[in-house]
Parts: C-alpha cells; structure tokens; sequence
C-alpha cells in the first residue's frame, strides 16, 4: 500500500500553561482532498504554523513525508525539496506586478543565466495556465484582476511548486488552502473547485481550510476536526451531513429552534434605531441597540459583521441607512464622519491596534487624552502637567503598567497598550461604544479586568456594539448577539440563549440560514 | 511579575533621565565647543561681537525656513521648495517694488500672498490628488525657479526701497540687526503653537498616525493643507527679510539656503524636545550650523567646503534624529 503523502504523529504544542496542540494525528492520502475544520482557539491556525516551518512543535512528535521521516521544525528549504506548498488567504501575490511575473517569479529570481527570456517565460506561464484550465491574459497586472482570478493564480502558483518537486521526487505533493474562499462570490467557489479538482487528477494532495461546511462538504474527500487541540473526529465526507460535522465542531448536538427568530426584540429601551445600514458588501439592514446594553456582532470571515462599528461610526463610508438617537431627528450614516461620530458622543476602539487606535511613538498621555485634549488647555495654554496627572489616574484604574504616562505607547505590551486606549474612550462616557476585537492579544487578567469595565459602564447605561469572532468572549459579556452570513443578520440569540456553543452552532448553520433568506423557494424546492 | 517589573523601573529611572538632559542639551554644548575652538584658533576676527552680530542676521532667513519645513514635516510632508519660495517671494519684491514702483508695503502683502497661493497649489496636488509631497515640492521649486528668472531676466534687481532695509537691518538691538528678533519671534509663536496648544498635538498625531488621527475625530486633510499653507507663508516671510537684506532681489542665492534649514530641521530634532520636530532645537541647529560655516570660511577653506558641508550635515543630521526616534519606540519598556 502507498504510504500517506503527509503523515502528523502526536504533534504537540505548548505556550507556557497552555497546551494549543496535544498529540495530533493526521494522515493525508495521495490524491486526497483532506478539510481540516475547527473553531477560533481550536488548534486549526497552530497547526498549519507548525507544518508552515513557524513554530517548532514539542518533542514526541513526528511527520512523514511520503514515508520518509521529516524532521521539525521544517526549514524554509525543505517545501520545495518535499513538493510542498501554502496559500494564505493573503495569496501572497505582488499586486503591482502582472500575472507572468507572479507566476514565474521563483524562475525568475533563480535563473542563473542573466538574460531574461520574455518570450519563453511568457509561452510557459501561458501552457501552464491552460492546462489548470484557468483563463487569465498573462501581461495582466495582479491588481486589475478579480478576486476569483487572484485566487486562482495563487493556487496556480501553487501547484506549479509542488509539480516540479514532485517531478524531481517522482511523488506526489501537498498543497495547503487556508481559507481561500470566503471572499469569493459563489460562481468563483466553484471555478476554485475545478481546479482544486484537477490537480487531485495529478495525483497531488490537498488540505482544505475552511469554515464554511457546505464548500468543505463538497469538495474534501476526508474531513479532521480539531476541537480543543485535540482531534475530535475523522471522517469520510460521503458519510458525513451537515449536522454531524457541526457535532463534531462544538462538541455537542445540534438542536434547531423550530420557530423563525424576529430580529428586532425591545428588551431593553431602544437608544438608537438603525434602518436600512448597507455599504462595503452589507445589503441593507435594521438593527436595534438598547440603552445600557452590550449588543454581540458574529459570523464567519467574511460575513460583515466586523464592519457595523466602522460604518455605523464614519470610519468606512456607508451607502446609506439612518441612525435615531432618542429625542432626535435620523442621521444618515453616509453622512457620518468620525469627527460627527465623537460629537454624539460615539466611540471606536479598532481591531487595529497599531494602525488605527493609537500611535506608538507618541506618550501615553497624548495618545490616552487625544479626543478631549481642548479640556487641558486653559489661560492659552495646555498644561502637559495636568494632562499626566490624569493620565496617572486613568492608569491606576484601568491597572496599565507600568503606569508611567510619560512613555511612549509602545513602549507597553499589546494587553496594557489595549488598556490605555481603552481608558481613552471609557472616561468619555460615551453614548455608544463600538468595538471590534477589544481583546485581540491581550492576556487573560485583562481580558476580565477590561469586561468588568464594560459591564460596569453598560450598567449605568452605556450602550455597546462588540464585534468578535470569539464566542467564548462574546458569551461572556454580550446580552444578545447578532450572527452574521453574507452581510445579513441570520439569526439573533438573546437572554439565556446566549452560550459559547449556541454563538458557534449559529455561526456553522448561518450560511445554510442565509441561503433560506435568499432564495426561500430554491432550498423549499430541495427540501421537498 | 509586577515586583520584578517595579525593580527593573527603579533600577534603570534615573540613569535614563540623566542621559535624557544630556541628549537635550547636548547639540547646544557642541556648539559652544565649536565657537570657543574656532575663538582659541582666531581670538580677534572670530571671537567679537561684530561676527556673531552679523552671523545672528545672515542666517536669520535660514532660520524662518527651518521653522516652515517643520510645519509641514511634523504633519508627515515633504516640503522642498521652501528656498524657492523664498526666491519668489524675494524676486516679487524686487520686481513690483524697483520695477513697477509699488509701495513696499503692498509688495510685501502680495509676496506672501504668494505664499498662501503656493501652500495652496501644494495642497492641491499632495492632499487632493495625493501625489507624494516629495515628488510635487521637487517639481515646483524647479518650476518656481523657472518663474523667477523669466520675472527678473535672470539678473539681480537693486534699488528696493529704503523702508525695507531699514526695518530689516537698519537697527539694531544688543548690536544685532532687528532681523535676528523676527526670527526669533516666529520661532517662539511656533513654540507656542507646538507646545501649547491642543493643535500642536493634533498636528503631530496627523504625522505620525493618519488613521489614528482621523478616527479621533481629526480632520487630517484640512490639518495637512494648513500646514503645507504655514511653511509657504513662513518661506515667503522669510523672503521679505532676504530682501531687505540684500537690499536687492537676488533670483539664485536663495536655493542655497535649502540644504542648510533642513539640515537644522532634522539636526533640531535630536535636541531640546528629542524625538520631535521643534521650533527652538530647529533655530538652534541653523546656528550651530552658520557657526560651522562662517568660523570654516574665516579660516580661510576654499568654497567647496560649504557645499561639503552643508551636504554632509544634512545626512548626519536625519540619521541621528532617526536613531533618535527609533530608540524611542523601542528602548523603553
């Protein structure tokens, strides 16, 4: 019998206390398809960095490589010589360049010869994108092409590496897709499809990253769950459906509410009324925030959810839609800028630390008071002193170290940066508090100290937007969470509802739940 | 954790703020070790007031350029064609006032209204269009260098009036030519405005983080068109005071002050606030600078030095402030 192309024994892996990966097995079988599935914090993204050469696993692990004993951590050198290769959802192609020059770009930069022969480059980017069946002009820069052609160039490029590896081996490759499809529309997925097809036809192997379980459905072979580090479960796909795999993700049955969510409940008293929100892939939509409430946005990668804060606060322009704010007449969001937005007393903690929330080689003072910084001028004068002062008492209670306001911001770690910026927007009380990923790099002490705040402050009658694709998080602090697919709310949990497993469970059947709302007599039509 | 922390701050405090007055100070210790070297090298011709009188007003228009740069510099542009606005505004002077006989103080209005249609020209391209400000300030300090010789036939116009002169350089205080305090008073209101005000702050975070600017509610493009406008209007101040100098439009010496200020822009960045563009450091290196200068040419190098110089300062002196800068961000924690 043929050994597995890839074969993982008992990969581990530790940071500190915390144990991402324990004792992974996963074999890969030539000319497989093999869907690698799993939620955020469930091992998938460790995973590929150990078989990308990033992390070095612990000892006791061992990996094959068509048989042979491969040893960890792989060296930038070993991909080509084993046939190996990854597409990031970055694509890692240079946009500026054209189709030609991304696809032989290795032959290029390696050619010993000093002439380049265009013709001849040209004739065989040509031949090779013909035989993948993939149409794209050659002389095409990269950023004039669609998102579906820049994903299948990258593949391309990607099979191309693994074949002449494979030719030199004489055995097959391993191609890596992590997560190629969620910004492609539907008809792309499927071109993607054929081509991943194809080269199985050669013989080469594929591991397929998604969290969409239908696509996974449809073209794996063979599915491994990871779940807590571990792998909860392989299985063939013919022998697999929809709710056993979202069984094997969250760890329990799936169990469906049989009535048809509203989305707009009155728990709470409105404080603002969004009507018809749409702009950067959003279709128009109605959402409802209570005062004094933490409102959860959720989905896959992907669905939109994490631009409601930006939109809603003029950070991105939206096409249109009205936001009501009790006593007042409806703005429209088209019209929102960041600086109207802090007028109403709006605030935006990005996702972004370091681009867009606060800048590193300026003090923590000025980053922390910037949007009140017209407070600490008086008499003509601003007062530095009375600007740290506060600074130091802000630092105190939001707990950054060290609390020295007059260090420049990255001077502190990514979870006391988070803190500082923070304070910046919590000591403004503001109306209305967007965030998106107020927790991304920060350590555990803080995540609960920064969600005691926002519960505090929800409970005096803030109201705030969380956009996370963190479940647990969002289950922690939210009292209702909007799931999203495609741009559209799917489904609302509320209340008692509101759970880690019923958050993921939502978010595995949102894109089934979306078909419905887009096309109600097509899936009635399959149903009966 | 935190009482190692608390430890390691303890520890390395006070040896940090020591070497932090130091790196404050120090670019104004250098200087003085330059003068007294030049002074033991030439007691007489150097060490005299009438030196340093006239070394205080031949560089005070250095000193209003450095001053507009880093305007536009703190809010992140590039503007190079400070010494061409210099010239347009010089020459405008020139031209309307000896030529023309306009009123000199009509000419002066009309130099730096200049100014404020060159800031806003800038504008145009490098907010509006968003062409980078290097490549639109290269352009037009040639194309304003262009202007100037087809306005002055390429020739150096005399007979400015006499009002001008006088109140540039005619008198004097502590025996240095009024000039010397003009600048001196731009440099403090930019002090001002920098250190003092809430749209000092604003400006540096347009420069140093657009989007984090902009998501604080700072209107980014209205901030970097005011600053583009201030460097335009400051340069072309600082051509008014050429002029008077001179006492004639000159349409090509004041090119050559370009090199000088941004030397002393980047050089002024290592000093008194360091890490930051600022007013005092940037007047202090256009004089440490002049000083250079001027004791060089008094020792009798030959002309070629001056460019040598001025060219190799300008390098050292954005290396050190990025080195500066650089340890800022990561020194620290």
């Amino acid at each position: 019998m043929t050994p597995p192309t890839l074969r993982l024994e008992n990969i581990s892996k530790s940071f500190q206390a915390t144990r991402a990966l324990d004792g992974v097995s996963i074999d890969v079988m030539p000319g497989e398809v093999h869907g690698l599935l799993g939620t955020n914090g469930s091992g998938k993204s460790t995973l590929i960095k150990v078989l990308a050469g990033f992390h070095a696993p612990d000892a006791g692990g061992r990996m094959q490589f068509n048989g042979q004993d491969v040893s960890l951590p792989l060296k930038p050198s070993d991909f080509r010589r084993l046939g190996m290769s990854f597409v990031h959802q970055n694509l890692g192609l240079v946009p500026s360049l054209t189709v030609l020059e991304n696809l032989r770009l290795a032959q290029i930069a390696l050619a010993a010869k000093g002439m380049i022969n265009w013709r001849r480059e040209k004739a065989a980017a040509h031949e090779t994108l013909e035989r993948y069946g993939v149409y794209i002009e050659s002389w095409r820069r990269v950023d004039e092409l669609s998102a579906v052609n820049r994903a299948l160039l990258a593949i391309v490029r990607a099979f191309e590496e693994i074949r002449e590896g494979s030719e030199i081996t004489g055995k097959p490759g391993l191609v890596l897709l992590d997560e190629p499809t969620p910004f492609l529309p539907k008809e792309g997925v499927e071109k993607l499809f054929d081509l991943v097809r194809r080269i199985r036809a050669h013989g080469s192997s594929v591991i397929f990253i998604s969290h969409d379980i239908e696509e996974v459905m449809q073209i794996t072979d063979r599915v491994t769950v990871l779940r807590d580090g571990r792998v909860s479960g392989q299985i063939d796909t013919r022998d697999a459906t929809h709710e056993k795999m979202v069984e094997m993700i969250i760890g329990r049955k799936l169990v469906r509410s049989a009535d048809p969510q509203t989305l707009l409940t009155e728990k709470k008293p409105t404080f603002a009324s969004i009507r018809g929100l749409q702009g950067h892939g959003i279709p128009p939509c109605d959402i409802d925030i209570g005062k004094g409430e933490i409102l959860g946005m959720t989905g896959l990668i992907g669905s939109g959810y994490d631009k409601i804060p930006y939109l809603l606060f003029g950070a991105t322009s939206a096409d249109g839609g009205s936001i009501a704010l009790p006593g007042a007449e409806p703005m429209a969001i088209s019209a929102m800028t960041p600086k109207k937005a802090i007028k109403e007393n709006f605030a935006l903690l990005p996702g972004d630390r370091a681009e867009q929330s606060g800048v590193g080689s300026i003090s923590i003072f000025e980053n922390m008071l910037l949007p009140d910084i017209e407070k600490y001028f008086s008499h003509g004068f601003l007062s530095n002193r009375s600007m740290k002062k506060e600074a130091f008492r802000l630092g105190q209670e939001y707990e950054v170290r060290p609390n020295d306001p007059g260090l420049s911001l990255g001077a502190l770690s990514g979870g006391n940066a988070q803190k500082v910026l923070i304070a910046r927007w919590m000591m403004r009380q503001p109306m209305l508090l967007l965030l998106d990923e107020p927790t991304q790099g920060v350590d555990v002490g803080t995540r609960d100290n920064i969600f005691k705040a926002l519960k505090l402050a929800a409970s005096k009658g803030m109201s705030i937007v969380c956009a996370s694709t963190d479940a647990e998080q969002l289950a922690e602090i939210c009292d209702r969470v909007l799931v999203f697919a495609r741009g559209r709310i799917v489904e609302e949990i509320t209340g008692g509802d509101v759970s880690k497993d019923n958050i993921t469970e939502a978010c595995y059947g949102s894109v089934e739940a979306v078909e419905n709302i887009i096309h109600p007599q097509a899936s009635q039509k399959t149903q009966s | 954790m935190t009482e190692t922390d608390k430890v390691a701050s303890a520890a390395t405090g006070p040896k940090t703020n020591y070497l932090r007055i130091f790196e404050r100070f120090a670019l104004i210790l250098v200087w003085l070790l330059l003068i007294a070297g030049f002074s033991i090298a030439m007691p007489v011709s150097f060490f005299n007031w009438g030196n340093f009188s006239i070394l205080f007003a031949s560089y005070a228009p250095a000193a209003l350029l450095a001053l507009a740069i880093i305007v536009p510099l703190t809010a992140g542009d590039y503007d190079l064609s400070v010494g061409a606005t210099l010239t347009v505004s010089s020459c405008l002077i020139g031209v309307l006032n000896a030529w023309y006989d306009v009123p000199i103080v009509a000419c002066i209005i009309i130099a730096i209204g200049a100014g404020v249609f060159i800031g806003l020209f800038h504008s145009l391209f490098i907010v509006y269009f968003r062409i980078p400000s290097l490549v639109v300030t290269l352009g037009s300090t040639s194309l304003m260098t262009g202007i100037v010789q087809w306005m002055t036939n390429s020739s150096t116009i005399g007979g400015i009036d006499n009002a001008l002169i006088m109140a540039v350089v005619g008198g004097r205080f502590l025996g240095v030519p009024y000039v010397f305090y003009y600048a001196l008073i731009a440099m403090i209101v930019m002090w001002y405005i920098f250190d003092f005000t809430p749209l000092g702050r604003r400006l540096l975070f347009v420069g140093r983080g657009r989007e984090v600017a902009r998501l604080n509610g700072i209107s980014v493009d209205k901030m970097r068109v005011g600053a583009l406008i201030t460097s335009a209007v400051v340069a072309s101040i600082g051509g008014v005071m050429y002029a008077g100098i001179l006492g004639s439009a000159d349409p090509y010496s004041g090119l050559n002050y370009l090199l000088p200020a941004f030397a002393a822009a980047f050089l002024g960045s290592t000093t008194i606030l360091p890490g930051r563009f600022n007013p005092l450091g940037a007047v202090v290196a256009v004089y440490f600078l002049g000083t250079g200068i001027t004791g060089l040419t008094m020792l009798g190098i030959p002309l070629w030095v001056t460019n040598v110089f001025n060219g190799g300062a300008l390098i050292l002196a954005v290396t050190i402030s990025q080195l500066t800068r650089g340890r800022e961000v990561t020194d620290i924690g």
